[in-house]
């Protein structure tokens, strides 16, 4: 056996790659692309509507992050090899629960929102231990918590209530110091500012005369941020960005190098909750009301946006850059067809196709990855 | 070999049993710092038992585990490790769609401190991984190359570098170039050549011959559960050992019959 002595020369059996395709495996491909396509085809064809002013994006700013709260916590998850499809019984377990105890039961509004953020993350995490310990599929586990989630969530304001909206949030918050770090919104004296200065519209009758017509970014923008830059950051540069990887790429291999991987996946279930209840939380303190209807769908939503921001569905590879960018693709689109005067059961057609040439994209890429055939 | 030393591990008598099935009926090997040990033995001669024994996975039912010069008790497969018994599996703890670096420190990520925070230092990781695999004589495009686009032997290599760079003292490997083509078997032999003249001592588990030859220092035998015996380099041939391994008189019966291409 001889050394190799050949140390910097290159290996003749790997094709050279051109920097360009280099640039092209990555798994916000698919994100990059649609955001650009979706915006260029809503500044042809809606430009006059008003989506693009204040009051415009603001529109759809806000459903876009929406859309990024829950896409976050179901991209690390699905990362890490798991599905939750109780996200959207969650979404709307979590605003009954804050409607009952703040305005049934009486409590003060923190309390009511903690207790509701304990209850769904504890949730999130029986999600988790039941997976881990049964081996079971998680897309059967949570498929039982989003039916057993709603009905509660149905039949809890109905034995109350006698109802399945419960109302009277808005007031219940007034004063509370933890509301509005979801209900608020931030500088709002810089966009007195602006509207003072011209830059964007005032209302020019009524009571709010002279106001701006955006008077600030909500909070649920400022949370979709945050917890957008807190996944990026936990997923890529953290040690424990790394256990995510490899729980979901190879469970098996994972544990043979010491990765904790029933650990790491339990903790993303209930980062799924988390991020559920930051939904439900800036909703029903927005609308003022908690209905059982509400999230419908939202976990096919959120896992779509996922699989559009380039995540596999089989785990182990993904962006949460690129969810956020399925996110505003979705929340843009919504809006978009609105604006355009479109007839909006479109979306769902739109939704469908996209999300068909979104998985095409991912094998592909998969594919130039891993060198499978 | 060198006999004044104490060798590194030294198992005695190991017997296992799985209920009624007597898997090991008293194995002795030993192996040195700087040694590559094959152990080579035909399917259900009990290699894979021997090995998870020696690394921490099953406890003998009889016998004695001596690592370095001290009664060995190991509990899990973790023990084994920290103390220095690393095993490159069949099927690799190799995540294909991570790249090489993550997956060089899966488990043993490197820390950087920002403030009180605590990131995965990617420059040392990628820094290192590019080093440790230029020294086993793999070219990587780059350190965020996907594990998944290296061939089987580049995979091996990973693992066996990995296992080195993190402080291994004994290296198992279990049938490394069983699946591998002819140029990808080279290219792991000649990593564990390279490993041996760090001193660390090698375990080469295989049922090929010609593998063992290449690179064995001492060679031991198993059947059905037994050591045959163990020799030097030298010391035998290669068609002596094949003759070993299969027991002898019937293969010898069969390979006449085939015009000695086994």
């Amino acid at each position: 056996m001889t050394e190799t002595p050949a140390l910097h020369q290159s290996d003749e059996r790997i094709k050279s790659r051109s920097r360009f395709r280099e640039a092209l495996i990555v798994p916000e491909l698919g994100g990059i692309c649609g955001t650009i396509l979706v915006f260029t085809f809503f500044l042809l064809t809606a430009h006059e509507s008003g989506m693009f002013n204040a009051a415009g994006v603001l529109n759809w700013s806000v459903v876009s992050a929406q859309f990024m709260i829950i896409a976050v916590g179901a991209c690390l998850l699905m990362i890490a090899g798991e599905f939750d499809l109780s996200v959207g019984s969650m979404i709307g377990f979590a605003g009954m629960m804050i409607a009952i105890f703040s305005v049934n039961m009486g409590w003060p509004m923190w309390i009511a929102i903690l207790v509701a953020f304990a209850l769904c993350v504890a949730t999130g995490a029986l999600n988790g231990w039941i997976c881990v310990k049964t081996g079971l599929p998680s897309f059967i586990v949570t498929l039982a918590s989003l039916f057993i989630l709603r009905g509660l969530t149905i039949f809890l304001p109905q034995t109350l209530e006698n109802k399945t909206i419960i109302g009277g949030i808005r007031e219940a918050a007034e004063g509370d110091w933890l509301a509005p770090v979801f209900g608020g919104k931030v500088l709002t004296g810089l966009f007195q500012w602006f509207g003072e200065i011209g830059l964007i519209a005032t209302f020019e009758r009524g009571v709010n005369k002279g106001m701006p017509v955006v008077d600030g970014i909500p909070m649920l923008i400022v949370w979709a941020l945050v917890l957008v830059a807190f996944g990026h950051v936990l997923l890529t540069k953290t040690r424990f960005g790394n256990w995510i990887f490899a729980s979901g790429g190879d469970a098996e291999s994972a544990r043979n190098s010491g990765v904790p991987v029933n650990r790491v996946k339990i903790m993303m279930f209930m980062f799924t909750a988390f991020c559920a209840t930051v939904f439900a939380t800036c909703q029903v303190i927005e609308f003022g009301s908690a209905g059982a209807d509400r999230g419908l769908l939202k976990e096919f939503e959120a896992i779509i946006a996922v699989v559009i921001g380039g995540a596999l569905l089989t785990g182990g590879y993904g962006s949460v850059l690129g969810a956020a960018l399925g996110a505003l693709i979705f929340g843009v689109v919504q809006q978009g067809l609105f604006f355009a005067g479109v007839e909006s059961s479109l979306f769902r057609v739109f939704l469908g196709i996209i999300l068909l040439f979104a998985v095409v994209l991912n094998t592909y890429i998969r594919r130039i990855i891993t060198g499978e055939k | 070999m060198e006999s004044h030393l104490t060798p590194l591990i030294q198992m005695k008598d190991i017997e296992k049993h799985f209920g009624s099935v007597i898997a090991l009926a008293g194995v002795s090997v030993d192996l040195f710092a700087g040694e590559c040990h094959c152990l080579l033995g035909d399917n259900g001669a009990g290699k894979s038992t021997f090995i998870k024994t020696m690394s921490g996975v099953y406890k003998p039912t009889k016998g004695e585990i001596m690592f370095e010069g001290r009664p060995m008790n190991f509990a899990d497969p973790r023990d084994a490790i920290s103390a220095g018994i690393a095993t490159v599996h069949q099927h690799l703890a190799m995540i294909p769609l991570m790249s090489v670096s993550r997956n060089f420190f899966m488990g043993n990520e490197p820390l950087r401190k920002v403030g009180p925070m605590k990131f995965f230092d990617h420059d040392f990781a990628n820094r290192v991984t590019m080093e440790e695999m230029r020294k086993m004589g793999i070219n990587l495009r780059g350190p965020d190359q996907a594990v998944g686009t290296l061939s089987g032997g580049e995979r091996q290599t990973v693992a066996i570098a990995r296992a080195v760079y993190f402080g291994a003292k004994v290296l198992i490997l279990d049938e490394p170039t069983s699946a591998l083509g002819v140029r990808q078997t080279a290219n792991v032999l000649s990593t564990i050549d390279k490993v041996r003249k760090q001193g660390i001592g090698v375990v080469f588990i295989t049922h090929n011959v010609r593998h063992a030859m290449a690179v064995g220092d001492r060679f031991t035998v198993l059947n059905r559960g037994k050591t045959v015996g163990t020799a030097k380099r030298g010391d035998i041939a290669p068609e002596e050992l094949q003759d070993l391994m299969a027991g002898g008189q019937e293969l010898a019966a069969l390979e006449s019959s085939l015009g000695g291409t086994v």
